[in-house]
């Protein structure tokens, strides 16, 4: 009697095993199922092309040949692959600062507000980021126009010289930066803010007790305190303004004479207008390395946080 | 007195500060000094969209006249009522709403299911995944539209299935731009759920796909509104794949269309395309106007969640 109930015992244990390996099998494969169309759209969409634009990068324009390092080497020779690189790191570069100095000094005003009004401000100064920069970028285009522009009507009036603003290679270079400091710097805006919100007022206090100015309370409070939020918003942003198009294709189409060609739209000129898909591919991959070396900053940035919480 | 309360609020309910007045009178310059450079700032950031309501209430005939350009004399909504008049620019909205609303769609599904199994039900492979998905959203799609209209070309040449220069075509291209990101916040929120629920719903006999629906939905509400209104701006915005796949005037989006139809050759009707950009750029504002705060929780969740 005994060994028959040991052995129920024994063969239920074992069935109940079974049934929780069944059931974990299960459930992986249900986990599976669900993140298939992620799966699919991921690996058709985005990595499959990344891959082939490699491969396309290897071959000659009418993608007939193997040419091996062939397109890279004949945009070595160039004059304009150069200017394109200067180009697009000093774009890229610049619009960055200049977007995370205005997005903290602004985040930094908003923050000095009573706490009730912010959302008024807040939500003014975040409306460049909302509008689509394709649209945008027409009124900029507008407000530059050579003949109408209406900056040049207020200069005629305070009698300072007309500028030609997207005539001439400097200030066309200028006014693309200007415009993409304008359309991101909310996005920093934000994020800071969200940032200084989490800065302990406590420390404030003790340092204004110990007689700290404003700026030895950024300086040596909020830079610090914020340093992770500082350094990933910028690599976010410097991935996405490294990689821009919309604001220079409508803006200068890359002119005067590709004096503001970036990456992206000299890219676009070379493979859709100009049918080299090749040679435009081998354009588009010079931005990868930045990407790497950014994402590899943001990814190390990611894991540290989830670690630590 | 409004400052000493703001002060109180700020300080998070120390109100030691205010009881000396060297301090409050400093308080009150910052706040002086804020109020100034946030009045130009807001300038600074206002000028384009105002001056697109400017010119788009003008006439050619003004605008093109000598005089200020920052102010409307004649005011007439003339540009209003030919653009909305004009099937063309019909087509555009219509052409850019179904392929948005498809996209968002499409995304949320997707994301949603693939953010719930990554998130709580994990299988082999699912951490590296959750990655990897992170990383694809960093690849941008100036560098994806190359290798894609190469590949839609070939797809052409094999199987006869014309994708190129459809508007369709964009609500397959889209989702490179707009899944991994919606994903990874969702799979950030999804995190954030206590055990507890799902230990609970199992008790209770739930399925995974009851969990996913009872529980998970629910409480993740809001971060999926913010997932959708960036689904929502960045198919609406999307400047580059339309002009690379589309051509034809009838299978344009918004952004492009303004840009290809109303400008012709040197001629610009500036009265127009402030007008269509206005109206273009009219649905995002609206939603962030409404749903602001889903916005911006939308903008921080995705650097600072994960």
């Amino acid at each position: 009697m005994a060994d028959v109930v040991a052995r129920d015992l024994r063969v239920a244990r074992v069935e109940r095993r079974i049934t929780l390996h069944r059931f974990a099998r299960r459930k992986s494969t249900i986990a599976f199922l669900m993140a298939l169309p992620l799966i699919a759209i991921v690996a058709c969409l985005v990595v499959y092309p990344a891959l082939y634009s490699i491969h396309l990068a290897t071959l000659n324009k009418s993608m007939q040949r193997f040419v091996g390092f062939g397109n890279f080497e004949f945009l070595f020779r160039r004059n304009t692959f150069w200017m394109v690189v200067e180009q697009s790191l000093l774009f890229a570069i610049t619009a960055v600062i200049f977007k995370a100095v205005v997005g903290f000094v602004v985040a930094h005003f908003v923050h000095n507000l009573p706490a009730k009004g912010q959302r008024k401000w807040r939500g003014m100064l975040l409306i460049p980021w909302v509008i689509p920069p394709a649209m945008s970028t027409l009124a900029w285009l507008w407000l530059f126009d050579p003949s109408y522009s209406a900056f040049n009507w207020f200069f005629a009036h305070l009698g300072v010289p007309q500028v030609a603003w997207l005539g001439n290679p400097y200030w066309a270079r200028f006014c693309v930066i200007l415009v993409n400091v304008w359309v991101g710097s909310p996005f920093f805006m934000i994020m800071y803010l969200a940032a200084l919100k989490s800065v302990p007022e406590q420390l404030h206090e003790a340092a204004a007790i110990d007689g700290a100015n404003w700026f030895q309370k950024i300086w040596y409070i909020n830079i610090p305190m914020m340093r992770n939020i500082i350094q990933i918003t910028a690599l976010f942003s410097l991935i996405v303004t490294f990689a821009n198009f919309d604001i220079v294709k409508i803006l200068t189409n890359g002119g005067p004479v590709d004096q503001t060609h970036v990456f992206a739209t000299w890219a676009f000129t070379l493979a859709i207008w100009g049918n080299d898909i090749p040679l435009g591919a081998s354009v588009s991959l010079f931005m990868a390395p930045i990407l790497a070396i950014a994402a590899f900053f943001i990814l190390r940035n990611v894991r540290r946080r989830g670690n630590e919480a | 007195v409004t400052i000493t309360t703001a002060t109180v609020a700020a300080a998070g309910g120390t109100a030691r500060v205010a009881r000396y007045g060297s301090m409050s009178r400093g308080r009150r310059r910052t706040l002086f000094w804020s109020y100034v450079f946030l009045i130009l700032f807001v300038i600074f950031f206002l000028t384009p969209p105002a001056y697109m309501l400017i010119t788009s209430l003008k006439t050619s005939a003004e605008i093109s006249a000598a005089t200020n350009p920052w102010w409307v004399y004649h005011p007439t909504l003339s540009n209003y009522i030919e653009l909305l008049t004009q099937n063309q620019y019909l087509t555009f909205f219509r052409n850019s709403a179904i392929v948005s609303v498809c996209v968002v769609a499409l995304t949320m599904v997707v994301s949603i299911l693939a953010a719930f199994a990554l998130a709580r039900m994990r299988f082999w492979g699912s951490a590296t995944l959750a990655t990897g998905v992170f990383l694809t959203y960093l690849i941008p799609d100036t560098l994806l539209f190359i290798p894609l209209f190469k590949t839609f070309a070939f797809i052409h040449d094999k199987t006869g299935i014309e994708l190129i220069n459809h508007w369709w075509v964009l609500i397959i291209l889209y989702p490179t731009l707009t899944v991994p990101f919606c994903t990874w916040i969702m799979i950030g929120y999804f995190a954030s759920i206590p055990k507890e629920l799902d230990e609970a719903a199992l008790i209770d006999g739930a399925g995974y796909m009851q969990m996913l629906t009872r529980i998970f939905i629910p409480v993740a509400i809001p971060g999926i509104i913010a997932a959708t209104i960036f689904c929502f701006t960045v198919s609406w915005a999307n400047f580059l794949y339309p002009l690379a796949f589309t051509t034809s005037a009838d299978q344009l989006v918004l952004p492009v269309g303004i840009v290809t139809t109303l400008i012709r050759g040197d001629v610009y009707n500036w009265g127009q395309i402030m007008t269509g950009a206005l109206l273009g750029a009219a649905p995002p504002l609206i939603i962030y106007a409404f749903l602001m705060d889903y916005y911006i929780s939308g903008l921080t969740a995705g650097a600072t969640k994960g």
